[in-house]
């Protein structure tokens, strides 16, 4: 390693003040801090030691947490094909050929949203002087979770760069954004490009192959809906979907465990599951997010239930939770801490609200199936209002202590 | 009637160096300083002696245009060597040379039964011009307290939480009598109640644990329990417009020895710590004194590790203290020096290594850490990181055992926003307060130095 450092020590001078490419010095600061922590050391005042966690870490371990999805999206991608073209019905069956044609559909995403947020970032980054934020490690991994497959990949390109600019550099960057950076991507996607990230035909990809007689590529939720419309049980809607494929595509444990048509990354309960608790185990994510935004959707289906004037309403609240990214953006999207709620009251608010919201949005709005994504990013514009009141009740709370 | 109050939030940072509980002897130092920095609040101040003077222990040497009655006083006798100044005449520090025997000024003496009939003007007065009364520091806003005003209480922390914190039981051995009359004259200063507060987690020092006319109250939890500011919070927080006054044990025990001696005895016993020091243990010096003698010698040899063989020398502990040349000089608040390796150097991917030897906070980190709770750990002065925007949220709060919402507060600083802060408590806290918070920021954020900000926005517009 001495090498690389000597060669860095070497090159520093040309990019610091006065040097020729001075003014690339943040994108130069950026690739040698990613290579060796910096050798500052603390003031003369002040705090003579630190804690060994920078945002470096914190960020790398949210991209840690999502190495499941991204593994279970990349195989399932693959999978939903052969099942979907009847070459093979057995899960674990071609598993080399599965696994392969995952990854060569998902790994593209990944790396054109990487490289495209990236370049956006060091831009900015060169022409605002500011140093490049860890923050994009995180979005340019999400991103692509939550696409479908079959995006085209000049789309998500787009979509990251108008999210990167608009959502957050705009703002100043990471820690001054308002809505959650991979959020608007997708919600840039769905309302511009509505033909490549909603209907039936986008979820699951199948080449050049055509796909079995009787084979329908819609959603869970899809499922679900149209079922509520016909006033058909949706348990039995579900369960007798795609039956050509074999049994059980949409019976609970198939939607739990994630085989199923959808984004990349967000069809795996489960894997979400494991996210969080990599998140939460590790302190970075607030557990408090997670899990009231889970009891928001459960007991929102329950209120559901108790009002039940169609199929869809009266479907058990379970369903909710294992159905669609409802986990994936609890998990993952909701605890952005910039753009969550950032006191601890706030956070159970917050949380509850996201749950409550996408259950209301998923049952009663014909025009989106998925509701989770509209209900984060709503309510990433209300979080400062929530953080206000309980702001304004810390401070009623010291005032009051001074005039009794 | 003393109650106990508990507190869960807060971090104890456990390093390696905790001192021996013995005394050892060092040389003696032989020059000392006045440092003009150490006060805070210090405005104006103006030297009343001049290179060459000789001086007793005692002795004024300079004093604050802004608040003239209180002197600040050499705390040896000996000849003054160096005025020194900085940038635009700022004064950074007076040095004398030490005689071999200190001679004392005399101030008016009392013994234990006529200490009680000394009033309130007589024991200003003698506190003011002594050199003793800057260990009074006021609150809001952690100054040196005004004799003008009256304090509706007067805080004592009774322990130091701080990490490899200096223990009162060793440094204030057989001093009871000083405390005890300390105590009886800061009784005449407030119409309220002198608090002591104890830790309820440890045996109480022999030295609190007959004292008469104070209220006792016991505090258990992690740092910062022991920070006086947070025990004002929990026991009667300090509402706009309040004064309240603290002083740490050594600085009664001085008041005591001041007027049952009728001396300016500036003697201290204080703690060597930190993983650098060859022998952690006690020592007895004297404010102001050159710590050379403490550390040079008490240095362990390099290892054969290939980094930080350079030590940083600090002046109190490592949340709140002052880096300090070797050759530099004891603060006047601070009981104990920290020895700690410099942290000059780059460590290849070192935010991506899972590693057990650094100390975290955070669990992205520490991930196993409660396994061995216990670990003490060697930390050198690397910052860890780069400065970047707040983006954790919720960290501040699990180290602050008050209810007060830091993240807020620091924002509403750095915006200036006057009525933000003083409704955010600004008057609750001081940098020592939030010092644990800047510890943790993962962002990285000069906490302490916000904090004081802050506080001079609003003591000065």
């Amino acid at each position: 390693m001495k090498f690389l450092r000597d060669l860095l020590d070497k090159q520093k001078p040309l990019f610091q003040k006065g040097g020729k490419l001075e003014n690339f010095y943040y994108a130069f600061e950026a690739g040698e801090t990613f290579l060796f922590s910096p050798n500052h050391t603390n003031a003369i005042k002040g705090t003579q030691v630190k804690d060994a966690v920078d945002l470096k870490r914190m960020m790398i371990t949210v991209v840690v947490a999502m190495i499941p999805c991204l593994l279970f999206g990349i195989y399932n991608t693959g999978h939903q094909h052969f099942l979907a073209t009847g070459q093979t019905a057995g899960l674990w069956e071609d598993f080399g050929p599965k696994a392969l044609l995952g990854l060569q559909l998902v790994l593209p995403i990944v790396i054109v949203a990487y490289a495209a947020g990236g370049m956006v970032e060091a831009a900015f980054a060169v022409i605002r002087k500011h140093p490049i934020n860890e923050g994009f490690l995180v979005t340019g991994m999400l991103i692509p979770l939550v696409v479908p497959a079959t995006m085209p990949l000049w789309q998500v390109a787009l979509a990251t760069v108008f999210a990167v600019v608009i959502a957050k550099e705009v703002f100043g960057g990471t820690g001054m954004n308002i809505l959650n950076v991979a959020m608007t991507a997708r919600a840039f996607l769905y309302f511009a490009y509505p033909a490549q990230i909603s209907g039936d035909q986008v979820w699951t990809y199948l080449g050049d192959k055509t796909a079995v007689d009787g084979f329908s590529g819609a959603t869970a939720l899809a499922v679900a809906y149209n079922a509520g419309v016909e006033g058909e049980t949706v348990t039995s809607a579900l369960a007798s979907h795609n039956s050509e494929l074999g049994s059980g595509l949409f019976e609970f444990a198939n939607l739990f465990m994630g085989w199923i048509p959808g984004s990349i990354g967000e069809t795996s309960t489960l894997m979400a599951l494991v996210g969080a608790a990599i998140l939460v185990a590790t302190g970075v994510a607030s557990w408090k997010i997670i899990v009231s935004g889970f009891a928001g959707a459960y007991l929102m289906g329950l209120v559901m239930n108790a009002f039940a004037v169609n199929e869809y309403m009266a479907m058990g609240p379970e369903y909710h939770l294992v159905m669609g990214g409802l986990a994936f953006g609890v998990v993952f999207m909701a605890t952005d801490p910039v753009s969550a709620s950032q006191t601890e009251i706030g956070k159970w608010i917050y949380g509850l609200l996201i749950g409550i919201l996408t259950v209301i949005i998923r049952v009663t709005n014909p025009a989106y199936p998925e509701g989770i994504m509209l209900a984060v990013l709503f309510m990433n514009v209300f979080a400062p209002l929530i953080d206000y009141y309980v702001v304004k009740a810390n401070k009623k709370r010291r005032l009051q202590r001074a005039t009794v | 009637m003393s109650k106990l109050i508990k507190l869960k939030k807060g971090f104890d940072i456990k390093l390696v160096g905790k001192a021996e509980k013995q005394l050892v002897d060092f040389q003696p130092a032989n020059t000392f300083a006045i440092k003009p920095t150490d006060f805070i609040g210090l405005q104006r101040p103006k030297v009343t002696v001049s290179e060459g003077d000789t001086i007793k222990a005692g002795t004024p040497i300079l004093f604050d245009k802004a608040l003239d009655k209180v002197q600040y006083v050499a705390p040896v006798s000996g000849e003054i060597v160096e005025i020194k100044r900085g940038e635009k005449r700022k004064l950074l520090e007076i040095k004398i040379l030490a005689d071999k025997e200190i001679s004392y000024e005399t101030f008016e003496k009392y013994t234990e039964s006529t200490i009680k009939s000394v009033n309130r003007e007589t024991a200003i007065t003698q506190l003011t011009k002594s050199g003793v009364w800057p260990q009074l520091v006021q609150r809001p806003y952690g100054i040196v307290a005004n004799p003008e005003d009256s304090p509706k209480a007067i805080f004592i922390s009774g322990f130091d939480s701080h990490p490899l914190a200096a223990d009162y039981a060793v440094t204030l051995k057989g001093e009871e009598k000083y405390f005890q009359a300390g105590i009886d004259i800061l009784k005449k200063l407030t119409d309220g109640i002198v608090h002591l507060n104890l830790n309820g987690d440890a045996e109480v020092p022999s030295v609190f644990a007959n004292v008469q006319n104070v209220q006792i109250n016991k505090f258990s939890g992690p740092h910062p329990a022991g920070n006086v500011g947070v025990q004002i919070h929990h026991i009667d927080p300090i509402n706009k417009g309040e004064i309240a006054w603290t002083i740490n044990p050594f600085g009664v025990a001085q008041i005591g020895k001041l007027f049952l001696e009728g001396k300016y005895d500036a003697s201290r016993v204080i703690a060597i710590t930190g993983s650098r020091a060859k022998k952690a243990a006690y020592t007895k010096t004297i404010v102001g004194a050159c710590v050379d003698t403490l550390v040079s010698g008490n240095l362990k040899e390099d290892e054969k590790s290939d980094i930080a063989p350079i030590t940083r020398v600090i002046s109190g502990n490592v949340l709140t203290g002052e880096k300090i040349n070797q050759d530099g000089y004891l603060g006047y608040y601070h009981s104990q020096i920290t020895l700690i390796p410099e942290g000059e150097y780059h460590e290849f991917l070192g935010w991506m290594k899972p590693t057990a030897d650094k100390l975290s906070y955070h669990r992205a980190l520490g991930l196993l850490s409660f396994l061995k709770p216990n670990k003490e750990f060697v930390l050198d002065s690397n910052v860890r990181g780069e400065e970047r925007a707040f983006v954790q949220t919720g960290v501040f709060e699990s180290v602050t055992p008050m209810d007060i919402l830091p993240i807020y507060l620091l924002k509403a600083i750095m915006a200036e926003d006057f009525d933000e802060m003083e409704e955010l408590g600004i008057y609750e806290v001081i940098e020592e307060d939030l010092a644990l918070c800047e510890f943790v920021d993962v962002s990285k954020h000069p906490v302490q130095e916000i904090v004081r900000k802050g506080i001079d926005l609003i003591q000065y517009s």
